[in-house]
């Protein structure tokens, strides 16, 4: 984290409006894409050392609010947020923020596995470059790749392209990647949608082993998924009502609460229909 | 990417109003959400024809006579052929080449100057020199501007007029006659300097080397996969990191590909030297300011000679020119392997 810290824009820690350790707030009130309208109104907290799931039909938005949450949104044309996001307290979304300096804290580990094509060290090793660490990288890297529950399977050839890894080692050399500059949250969007069930089964237990350590939100279409492995789900829905296809968030509770007890009618729906 | 897909979708969909509640209506089931009126699947199957066992059992022998199977054969054979065909020119200049060109290879060929008329001996020295150096000269002034230039092209301003310009010009200049490159060389570096030089030699060469460099690099820096560029941003890399660190290195086996196809194409050409870097019977001086020999002229100049010495060391230069730009080419395959299993 040293390095990390003084390249960071985000210096001292903000603790005002730290509302009961929570790490990210979301307070969403409109996300634009151009004219078009894709969510609103979500609001949600998210706290320390917990798996967050968002879960809900395809064109809900959930993607888009996982992706908000370091500013990777703010590649696509058009992109307008109204609302804030704040990070132990601090918008994000400020003026004087830079998304650059948010992604450092603020990790992301995509859908399709994408490690560069270099060597499997120096994916691992790529976020530490960045940020001019400057310490022992061979320790940080097997730290990372242990973290990731990938060093016994790749130990012998970390010189080899992480491009000739199976899809499932991809994922987690990516989760290695991501680990490795220590970011406090861990954004996850579908992660295991491009995997094989083994290697499902292997990223769902490594969250539980990451969450120790990090704060982990994980966008997933698979519910048995969310139930499995999140501490809070977010259910998100579409509405067609106002013209447009506008996300917005439904029920946020104890992934316990929204899988037995839904408040709402469009969650209970959601639930029922892809058990039955 | 996804991402950006999805907003398509949306985007396309928002203002067809009918469709929409259609949409709705598939989103609903797929959501799992308790749909008004079940699409039949069942119904629509009943009205296929019903048994399809019992008609007649379909044809499937093979037939050689059948002009399908005879045309497919016809094509094969024949793009084959053409196929062969294409190589035939290289192998048999390649052949020529070393059956003419082989006999007066030998150390002196490199090592010294061209024959006056009527003397024997000599060799190509000075003008291998002269093509190394005015090759690098071209080099250095069109690798650096063309890979510069396919990174603005598809990394900062793909969609700017600007690029727009640029790929236009860059396409026209590919399609310009070399000796036109020569020509503007002439008025913009011999006339300007007053003489003839290796300086002017590079230019020209360098303007025939700028398309091809910048073309085959913007190809090579688009193949380079969105989601490593999304990944790297994902880390809180800079623009700048992104491209010096994840494009550049991905895209490097591409880039040197078209960079091994210009210096290639350059080392041959004739044309833009004769009146840039036009010929010397000497040595280099470490002056780049004067005329200067190069393989590409000692080969026009020579081969038009009535004399059997000069004619033969033409040939002799012609196999070198051409075992350079081979050499070249086989480097740039190894190099690529190598970086492809990094």
């Amino acid at each position: 984290m040293n390095a990390t810290s003084a390249a960071a824009g985000l210096t001292a820690p903000h603790t005002n409006g730290h509302v009961n350790g929570s790490v990210v707030d979301v307070e969403l009130k409109a996300l634009y894409y151009g004219q078009f309208k894709a969510v609103r109104d979500t609001a949600l907290s998210i706290k320390k050392n917990t798996v967050t799931a968002f879960i809900g039909p395809s064109g809900c938005g959930k993607s888009t609010v996982l992706r908000s949450i370091n500013r990777m949104n703010d590649l696509i044309r058009g992109f307008r947020f109204e609302g804030q996001i704040r990070f132990r307290g601090k918008d994000i979304y400020g003026k004087t923020v830079d998304p650059v300096a948010v992604r450092r804290h603020i990790g992301m580990v995509f859908q399709q596995p994408n490690p560069f094509a270099m060597s499997i060290h120096k994916n691992v090793a790529f976020g530490l470059r960045l940020n001019g660490y400057s310490g022992n990288l061979a320790d940080k890297v097997e730290q990372a790749l242990r973290g990731a529950a990938l060093w016994d399977e790749v130990k012998d050839k970390l010189k080899a392209s992480g491009l000739a890894l199976s899809g499932g080692q991809q994922q987690r050399l990516c989760i290695a990647r991501a680990i490795a500059t220590e970011p406090e949250v861990l954004l996850m969007d579908e992660p295991c949608s491009a995997l094989d069930p083994i290697a499902t089964l292997k990223i769902e237990e490594l969250m539980q082993e990451l969450k120790k350590k990090f704060t982990i939100a994980i966008v997933t279409h698979n519910l048995a998924q969310a139930k499995r492995v999140a501490d809070t789900t977010a259910f998100l829905y579409v509405d067609t009502t106002q013209g447009g296809r506008t996300g917005y968030l439904v029920e946020y509770g104890s992934t316990k609460q929204i899988f037995d007890s839904p408040r709402e009618k469009h969650t209970q729906d959601y639930i029922a229909g892809a058990f039955s | 990417m996804s991402d950006h897909l999805k907003r398509e979708d949306s985007d396309k969909a928002a203002p067809r109003q009918p469709a929409e509640a259609g949409l709705g209506h598939v989103m609903g089931v797929a959501g799992g959400l308790p749909a008004a009126e079940p699409i039949s699947i069942t119904a629509a199957l009943q009205r296929l024809p019903q048994d399809l066992e019992s008609g007649p059992f379909p044809d499937l022998e093979k037939r050689l006579r059948s002009p399908r199977t005879m045309l497919s054969a016809i094509l094969s054979v024949t793009t084959g052929a053409m196929a062969v065909l294409a190589m035939v020119p290289l192998f048999s200049v390649l052949g020529m080449l070393i059956y003419r060109g082989g006999q007066r290879l030998s150390l002196a060929l490199f090592t010294e100057l061209p024959p006056a008329a009527r003397m024997p001996g000599g060799g190509i020295g000075n003008a291998l020199v002269g093509t190394l150096l005015m090759v690098g000269i071209a080099s250095l002034l069109a690798v650096p501007i063309g890979i510069l230039a396919a990174v603005y092209l598809v990394e900062f301003g793909p969609d700017t007029k600007t690029a727009g310009a640029v790929r236009f010009a860059v396409k026209v200049l590919s399609g310009m006659p070399s000796v036109l490159a020569g020509l503007f060389a002439y008025a913009a570096v011999v006339l300007v300097t007053g003489q003839y030089s290796a300086l002017a030699g590079g230019v020209a060469l360098a303007i025939l080397m700028l398309p091809t460099v910048l073309l085959t690099a913007e190809q090579a820096i688009k193949m380079v996969p969105q989601r490593m560029r999304e990944a790297a941003i994902g880390m809180g890399a800079t623009q700048a990191q992104v491209v010096c660190k994840v494009v550049l290195p991905t895209a490097m086996p591409g880039i040197l590909t078209g960079v091994m196809l210009a210096v290639a194409r350059a080392a041959g050409e004739t044309a833009p030297l004769l009146f840039t870097a036009m010929f010397s019977d000497y040595w280099l001086t470490r002056n780049p300011m004067e005329p200067t020999a190069s393989l590409a002229v000692l080969i026009f100049d020579f081969s038009a000679s009535p004399f059997a010495n000069q004619i033969e060391i033409a040939w002799s230069a012609s196999l070198v020119l051409v075992m350079l730009v081979l050499l070249a080419n086989v480097a740039a395959q190894l190099w690529t392997a190598r970086s492809a299993k990094m």
